[in-house]
């Protein structure tokens, strides 16, 4: 590990891909996102990798979807509106069994929306943005260093099942600055191998790359075998963290940047005496369903709080199913919650 | 213990660069820091702000609507951000553009005539300096010199090192204007 460094949320993210190994890096530029693309700009060609400003954002996944059938670690990042533009591309991209990181700073929408943080791309992330039956491995981070791990993470895991992963956060994360250490950089040689990568072809037979069947037979076991791959995820990489929750009769189910302001409303909660505790998923896909609904069989409400009109909400309900009362807080168009709100919020569903 | 502030003004007057200068001295000093800046379209022309958070413990919310602490460099900041300042706590004012008193009376205020000093230290553009020196006297949250050394190295990356010794003057001006 390096020295402690105080920085922001993007530029976090756009330093911990370069030390895990990112070779390409490929995005349009929008606010709240800046930092990172900057940050890319100026380290990737110093360090002899690529970064294009695309001509668009759908440029942009494109460009990732040719990187990652080339083999290499390659990540895009954009934020709402500039993410949606990147649907098709991340289908195809999940199609064709390719890994890829793509980073969404989310903002407020819907439509061109405002540049404040918000949370109302989860059902876009996690239940997919575009076509067909496939899934994305969705990480959201609560603080600038766990915004740092989870980007490598993102790598990790990506090139260890052959999927697309995302970062989801929001602009909060990405402007603000905590201290941090960031972890040393990856020697290329430990990364997998990736023996069906389009290198070139001499000696030995082609590899393809396709999304594409028009046997349905055909295209059937292609779906198939996602399937499986998305079982194996959901079984073995589901992560959460609970806070305070041991002795809970309440517990707010949050992610990103409201789990943490959630802990301070636990703290605050805990000093008048409210039982309260926080249940904060770090996968938004897989969901942490089975940790959850252990947890409702032993509390009395699920309080859900996001900065959307309550999207994660629906995986809460799921997880919970009717073990506990599952109430909804939440804001939107980009207005921050805060640790009073919230509270105040609590407090209605306290004995 | 944690302390909370809000740094604001007007956009150009280095509230931005002071939250960011006290965040690396908060962090220098040992202690869990978080800095959030207002990034919206009050950055361009009309109010600027940046919170920042410094605690012994791992910093839960960034965004705080109860600060321990308020540093207002205009009257539209002084106006938005007095009522929220928890009881007790501090607010240093820059009482050269700021005409009217303090609306509360259960925080402990702390009038500073920031422009004048600025001037005295070499330039006006110190005032936020000036207004930082002040907020850690009236404060002590952290020491005046892991201040100055946080400044003196984020002005020295920044290419900016020739504006070092002023800067020093003026965070000194401000800490024994208290």
């Amino acid at each position: 590990m390096g020295e402690r460094k105080l920085m922001r949320g993007n530029e976090v993210i756009a330093e911990a891909a370069i030390r895990a190994g990112c070779e390409c890096y490929f995005a349009y530029p929008i606010t709240p996102q800046a930092e990172l693309l900057e940050h890319m700009a100026r380290n990737m060609p110093r360090l002899g990798r690529t970064f294009v400003q695309a001509e668009s954002e759908i440029g942009a996944i494109n460009m990732l979807y040719g990187a990652a059938a080339a083999g290499v670690r390659a990540m895009t990042s954009s934020s709402s509106p500039g993410i949606s533009l990147k649907q098709e591309g991340i289908s195809y991209i999940a199609g064709s069994n390719l890994p890829a990181v793509i980073v969404n700073i989310m903002r407020g929408g819907p439509g061109l929306g405002d540049i404040a943080p918000a949370q109302g791309d989860y059902f876009q992330a996690t239940k997919g943005g575009g076509h067909g039956d496939y899934r994305m491995i969705v990480l959201g981070p609560s603080t600038v260093p766990e915004a740092g791990e989870l980007t490598i993470l993102a790598f990790d895991l990506a090139d260890k099942y052959r999927v697309p992963v995302m970062i989801l956060a929001d602009g909060m994360l990405g402007q603000m600055m905590e201290p941090v250490e960031l972890p040393d950089p990856v020697d290329p040689a430990t990364l997998p191998k990736k023996d069906w990568a389009l290198t070139g072809a001499k000696g030995r037979d082609p590899n393809i790359i396709l999304s594409f069947d028009l046997d349905p037979e055909v295209l059937k076991q292609m779906n198939l075998v996602l399937q499986e791959k998305y079982r194996k995820i959901e079984d073995n990489e589901a992560r959460y963290e609970e806070y305070q929750t041991d002795d809970a009769d309440i517990v707010i189910a949050a992610y990103g940047t409201v789990a943490r302001i959630a802990k301070t409303v636990v703290r605050r909660a805990r000093a008048e005496g409210i039982k309260l505790g926080l249940f904060r998923p770090i996968t938004l896909w897989p969901f942490p369903y089975e940790p959850l609904r252990e947890l409702a069989s032993r509390v009395k409400t699920v309080l859900t709080v996001e900065m959307s009109a309550g999207q994660m909400w629906e995986d809460v309900r799921l997880a919970v199913a009717e073990r506990a009362e599952t109430p909804f807080y939440g804001e939107m168009g980009g207005v921050v919650t805060t640790p009073k709100k919230i509270l105040s919020e609590v407090r209605k569903y306290a004995r | 213990m944690e302390r909370s502030v809000i740094i604001a003004g007007f956009g150009g007057q280095g509230v931005i660069l002071a939250g960011k200068i006290l965040a690396q001295a908060g962090m220098d000093h040992g202690l869990e820091v978080t800095w959030l800046p207002s990034y919206g379209p009050e950055m361009r022309g009309g109010t600027a702000n940046c919170t920042v958070v410094l605690s012994e413990e791992p910093v839960g919310s960034p965004i705080v609507d109860e600060p321990t602490d308020l540093v207002a460099m205009n009257l539209p900041s002084l106006d938005k951000f007095e009522p929220m300042v928890a009881r007790d706590g501090t607010i240093v004012m820059n009482r050269s553009l700021i005409e009217r008193d303090l609306e509360r009376t259960d925080v402990r205020p702390y009038l500073v005539d920031v422009h004048p000093l600025a001037e005295e230290a070499g330039s006006s553009r110190a005032i936020n300096m000036v207004a930082l020196g002040a907020y850690l006297k009236a404060t002590g949250v952290v020491p005046l010199e892991v201040v100055k050394g946080a400044m003196a190295r984020m002005l020295e990356e920044g290419g900016k090192g020739k504006f070092v010794p002023m800067n020093e003057k003026a965070l000194e001006l401000g800490y024994e204007a208290v």
